[in-house]
């Protein structure tokens, strides 16, 4: 599966994601990539066994509270907290999607943004946003361009602009320089993600003023 | 962190240093790869790998007495250094040392070292403690049907994570301290600015000149 994909992640969201210092919404588009992207996800884990290194070697370390080893058995015999529960598999959303969709493609709960098109805006921290998006086969998103960072990764069919074609697992990052009409195959309905820090902006009226509406 | 950062800065030489661990990651799927025999000074199965296992398959204590000393200072050092307080990274770093013990059986040493298990699992409660958000993580790999991780494998990344940490050593301190400050800090490349005083386009070299010192030094 990985071979077919084009377009990644970059390295330093790649170092980010390992560093724990992305927003939540940019930690699951990293972690939704990495479940399709056997590539990136090895240079993913390269970046943990830098962070490896530099615990092993940091270069001051702190002393623990004398009770400190006992208190930790004693957690430890306290039990484990139940792990959650997995979730069955879907064919289009891996497995950090399915827990913050709550289930499969099914259990989205869609609402209309106009001329078709859909998204589902996902509970994130308001660091940045995430939401996943419905667009009709053959169908356009209105030419915009973007204030911050934003990446949109296709979980189903696949979508085309003046950049290149997009299919599952491939990541399209686009920021103040990118103004683009993505518009979807005509052969299947795309389903993508898409995650940013900053709103984005309609170079239209009408999805101007809906903009506020639409949070996004 | 993303505005100020241009992603195509640091990419390079990161992209090179990785690299090497794609070729490793290749080989563990294959299932078969060349051992590099050359002596580091390491032991070859891999800095507390027993230990772990110990813990996995006998409840060892003492073994994990061990690992708690050489590693609860590191984690809590971490993590106040990450911006908790002290009795916050003391609690915290008790929870990371039982979640290390709780889940021994998942511990892969054909893919981690155990100071790569331990920090991505301190990293993993710190953003859960710090910043109340959660932490999604990749899919689960199913890896047909070997159950155990072979041999050569788990010597062949320990060793690589061995030079790595090597070449890591070898650093001149202030791209240590950069390295250190980007994984530890908490901190995007601009706040580091303004805590060192250096500008962003000399911090963005700095990183990017230590990924390519690391990945010479891989070689």
């Amino acid at each position: 599966m990985s071979n077919e994909i084009k377009h990644h992640l970059t390295d330093e969201l790649l170092m980010g994601y390992s560093a724990g210092t992305l927003p939540e919404a940019f930690n699951l588009m990293v972690a939704t990539h990495l479940s399709l992207c056997d590539a990136c996800r090895a240079q993913a884990e390269s970046y943990d066994t830098l962070g490896g290194c530099m615990l092993q070697d940091v270069s001051e370390t702190v002393d623990m509270a004398d009770d400190a080893l006992d208190a930790t058995l004693a957690l430890i015999a306290g039990g484990v907290a139940a792990d959650a529960p997995t979730r069955p598999s879907c064919d289009v959303l891996p497995a950090p999607l399915r827990d913050y969709v709550g289930g499969s493609v099914s259990d989205i709960k869609w609402k209309p943004v106009g001329m078709g098109v859909k998204q589902a805006i996902l509970p994130t921290s308001a660091a940045a946003s995430a939401r996943l998006l419905f667009i009709p086969a053959g169908a356009a998103v209105p030419d915009h361009g973007h204030k911050g960072m934003e990446l949109t990764m296709v979980l189903q069919g696949a979508f085309s602009d003046a950049i290149d074609r997009f299919a599952r697992g491939d990541v399209e990052i686009a920021d103040e320089d990118l103004e683009h009409m993505p518009v979807a195959d005509i052969s299947a309905d795309c389903i993508c993600l898409a995650v940013t820090d900053a709103p984005l902006k309609f170079n239209s009226l009408i999805p101007r003023l809906l903009q506020p509406f639409l949070r996004i | 962190m993303f505005a100020e950062v241009e992603p195509v800065e640091t990419c390079g030489a990161a992209e090179a240093v990785h690299q090497i661990m794609r070729k490793r990651k290749t080989s563990v799927r294959k299932g078969k790869t060349a051992v590099n025999r050359e002596d580091d000074g390491c032991k070859p199965q891999g800095e507390w790998v027993a230990h772990v296992l110990r813990i996995r398959s006998a409840q060892d204590k003492p073994a994990f007495a061990e690992l708690f000393r050489h590693f609860a200072p590191r984690v809590k050092a971490f993590l106040i250094k990450s911006g908790s307080t002290p009795s916050q990274a003391e609690e915290c770093t008790q929870e990371v040392m039982a979640t290390l013990w709780h889940k021994a059986h998942l511990f892969d040493p054909s893919r981690a070292s155990v100071a790569t298990w331990v920090y991505t699992i301190a990293r993993n409660r710190r953003i859960d403690l710090l910043r109340k958000e959660r932490r999604p993580e990749p899919e689960e790999l199913t890896w047909g049907p070997e159950a155990e991780p072979d041999q050569v494998d788990i010597v062949a990344l320990q060793q690589e994570t061995a030079h790595l940490r090597k070449a890591l050593k070898a650093l001149p301190q202030a791209q240590r301290d950069l390295i250190e400050k980007a994984y530890f800090g908490d901190l995007s490349h601009r706040e580091i600015a303004a805590r060192t005083g250096l500008p962003l386009g000399t911090i963005k070299s700095r990183i990017r000149l230590a990924l390519d010192r690391l990945r010479h030094a891989m070689k």
